[in-house]
């Protein structure tokens, strides 16, 4: 029978099915955090059990953590007794632990690719939406609730209807200056916030197959937003380079073999998936968003649409603008911002900082700009300052921050100012999501870097050309 | 953990007629830094409940006395963003034991069921026909069945069939949770561990 890469990998690992219910799904790898996973804990122990394969979880700290002076104690008393029960969890139950001021600290969704935690064909959950990052590798990765951390902790299982499958295919390669970001915004404004809810998405097309991993896994790590449980794109060689050589990755012999199945992780020709989306390619443009969901983004030169244009609720769409203090019909280009953020499991790797850095590099910052350049691990740090990317940054008045998930929701001190509008590299521009009040345009690390240096929305493209 | 059985549930309802209520706005980032699975309710909707000194906005719904019960309806494609079970444990512990929407998240769906919250799906009809019916009266009252799998708006008698596997209808009924399931495969699955290459 001919299936998906989806398929295959999903079946690889139903340990059973239930009758008119779920499957048992087998999960291969498990990362926790501090936010979602002591009320998990807590369940274990009010059953008397203990984790059942302590080797396949990873905890890291990067929620709640500061992004300044990492090296003193954690100000805020709640956030430092979630570290605390981390730590402690961890250590009960004999689990790697990469805590705050580690040299392998950092967003979950970094770390896991940065050390082979990540691979291809595998089943990865953790209590975070965006663990459709890990996708990029062909794997099948996807973010769950409390109750089900604690069913991967005592059982390695969870229970999940498998979902229907969907392929976006882009046909034919966008314009220079268009990045991953880009793409996956473009996708999430042509699908919607629930456009692919219930679906598990296949990425096909050029302009995929010549993307880097960190480029897949912004894409990939953006798929939660259209409303899909993850999104995947087929291993191939720029996989393979990637993972080899890595801490947990397999080695010797156990690579070799690892290769054979993995060559195997595409969909058949002839394999049907239950929706397929076909995009145009050229047709993408450097994008940002102007309202408060992740689809509500258009291309930078455009302007915002009016209620009339859109699909839904027009009170809720009038409701959004609000929020925003945007009107209906206003051009993007030139808007006033005061905050720019670099950052997060979207786009917090080594190559957006390269992005950004290539955009400020002889520029100054805007003066009324207060940006947050906020590293997704120290691994990313590093490379920050090894690459001599730092020495242009600060020359171009930005500073670098320690690694976390920051002002992308800002649980931690770095909150937007109520009112104030922030040009994001992060994954949502829901109210309030990067501090109460807040107004959250999200875009591409270029977008991001080019309105920091003039101080309004800005084409990267005419920095570039 | 266990949970409350679900089984038939008559109330008048709290009416958000919204789309995209996203999990921030249910309860926000700042709001998830408790270790323990208590006192969530008091920071469900946060910032469309409260001005930023504390104060109740007077034209949410939750401050407004006229509307209570324990059946929360909301537009369409509620609960999407995050994973966070704590929306889901806010829902329930400011006193809801059904969410009736058009459309609902995959990981919010998920996230209820596993606690004993039930997600209701209706048609937009429906949902516009619950919202019509509470603004004329306030205290129309809704019925869900779990058995019959029967959502009624009692005031016209209108009625229609929801979706929910019948796996997931029984934990209900019963206050199982999946985690009693697997416990008892569990040979099984050490069985299947052992054939993963990694």
């Amino acid at each position: 029978m001919k299936k998906t890469l989806f398929d295959k990998v999903w079946d690889a690992h139903v340990v059973s099915s239930v009758t008119d219910g779920p499957d048992v799904l087998f999960i291969d790898r498990h990362m926790v955090h501090e936010v979602t996973s002591p009320v998990a804990f807590l369940g274990l122990k009010n059953r008397g059990i203990k984790v059942l394969y302590p080797e396949r979880t990873f905890a890291t700290a990067d929620h709640n953590t500061p992004t300044m002076n990492q090296h003193l104690p954690v100000a805020d008393a709640l956030s430092a007794k979630q570290l605390e029960a981390l730590e402690h969890n961890a250590a009960e139950h004999n689990i790697s632990y990469w805590g705050l001021g580690h040299e392998k600290n950092g967003i979950v969704h970094v770390v896991g690719p940065e050390y082979g935690i990540t691979l291809p064909g595998a089943t990865i959950v953790c209590g975070d939406s965006h663990t459709s990052t890990h996708g990029a590798f062909g794997a099948i990765a996807f973010g769950i609730g409390t109750s089900e951390v604690e069913m991967v902790l005592s059982t390695q299982c969870i229970m999940q209807p498998k979902p229907k499958s969907m392929r976006i295919h882009i046909e034919g390669m966008p314009g220079k200056g268009v990045t991953p970001k880009d793409v996956a915004l473009y996708i999430i404004s042509k699908l919607s916030t629930s456009g692919a809810t219930g679906y598990f998405v296949e990425y096909t097309g050029e302009v995929f197959e010549k993307m880097s991993m960190e480029g897949r896994m912004t894409v990939c790590n953006l798929s939660i937003e259209m409303g899909a449980r993850g999104g995947m794109i087929a291993p191939d060689q720029t996989t393979f380079e990637y993972v080899k050589g890595r801490e947990f990755a397999p080695k010797g012999c156990d690579w070799e073999s690892a290769m054979n199945y993995w060559s195997t992780l595409h969909t058949d020709e002839g394999a049907s998936y239950d929706k397929e989306i076909i995009l145009n390619g050229p047709e993408i443009e450097p994008m940002i968003t102007y309202g408060t969901n992740p689809g509500m983004g258009t291309g930078i030169s455009g302007s915002i649409p009016t209620a009339a244009q859109t699909e839904g609720s027009k009170e809720s769409y009038k409701k959004s603008l609000d929020y925003m203090g945007f009107s209906e019909n206003e051009p993007l280009l030139g808007k006033k911002v005061d905050y720019v953020f670099l950052g997060s499991c979207t786009n917090g790797r080594i190559e957006d900082f390269r992005a950004f850095t290539s955009i400020v590099k002889g520029r100054k910052k805007a003066d009324h700009i207060t940006a947050w350049l906020v590293p997704g691990s120290h691994k990313v740090r590093q490379a920050i300052i090894d690459e001599g990317l730092y020495d242009i940054l600060t020359a171009s008045g930005f500073e670098l921050r320690e690694p976390g998930c920051s002002a992308c929701l800002a649980m931690n001190e770095d909150k937007i100012p109520a009112g104030k509008v922030a040009v994001s590299t992060s994954n949502r521009n829901f109210e309030g999501r990067q501090g109460p009040g807040a107004r959250t345009m999200l875009a591409s690390p270029t977008v991001a870097a080019a309105t920091a240096v003039t101080g309004v929305v800005t084409d990267p493209r005419t920095f570039t050309d | 953990m266990a949970y409350d059985k679900f089984t038939r549930l008559t109330s008048s309802v709290v009416p958000l007629p919204i789309e995209n209520v996203d999990t921030d706005q249910i309860i926000p980032a700042r709001f998830l830094k408790a270790t323990e699975r208590k006192g969530f309710g008091d920071n469900l909707f946060r910032d469309w409940r409260y001005h930023q000194d504390g104060s109740p906005k007077a034209d949410f719904v939750l401050n407004n006395s006229t509307y209570s019960g324990k059946i929360l309806v909301g537009g369409k494609n509620f609960g999407s963003g995050s994973s966070r079970e704590h929306a889901a444990w806010a829902i329930y512990d400011y006193g809801f034991r059904c969410v009736v929407s058009s459309f609902f998240a995959d990981i919010f769906q998920n996230n209820c069921l596993n606690i004993g919250v039930l997600p209701v799906q209706v048609s937009e009809d429906f949902l516009q026909a619950i919202f019509s019916a509470v603004e004329k009266d306030p205290s129309a009252s809704v019925t869900v069945d779990l058995d019959s799998q029967t959502v009624t708006l009692d005031a016209t008698a209108q009625q229609e069939r929801f979706e929910i596997s019948s796996y997931k209808k029984q934990n209900l009924q019963n206050g199982f949770d999946d985690i009693d399931y697997l416990l008892n495969i569990e040979s099984a699955i050490k069985d299947f561990a052992q054939s993963r290459p990694f």
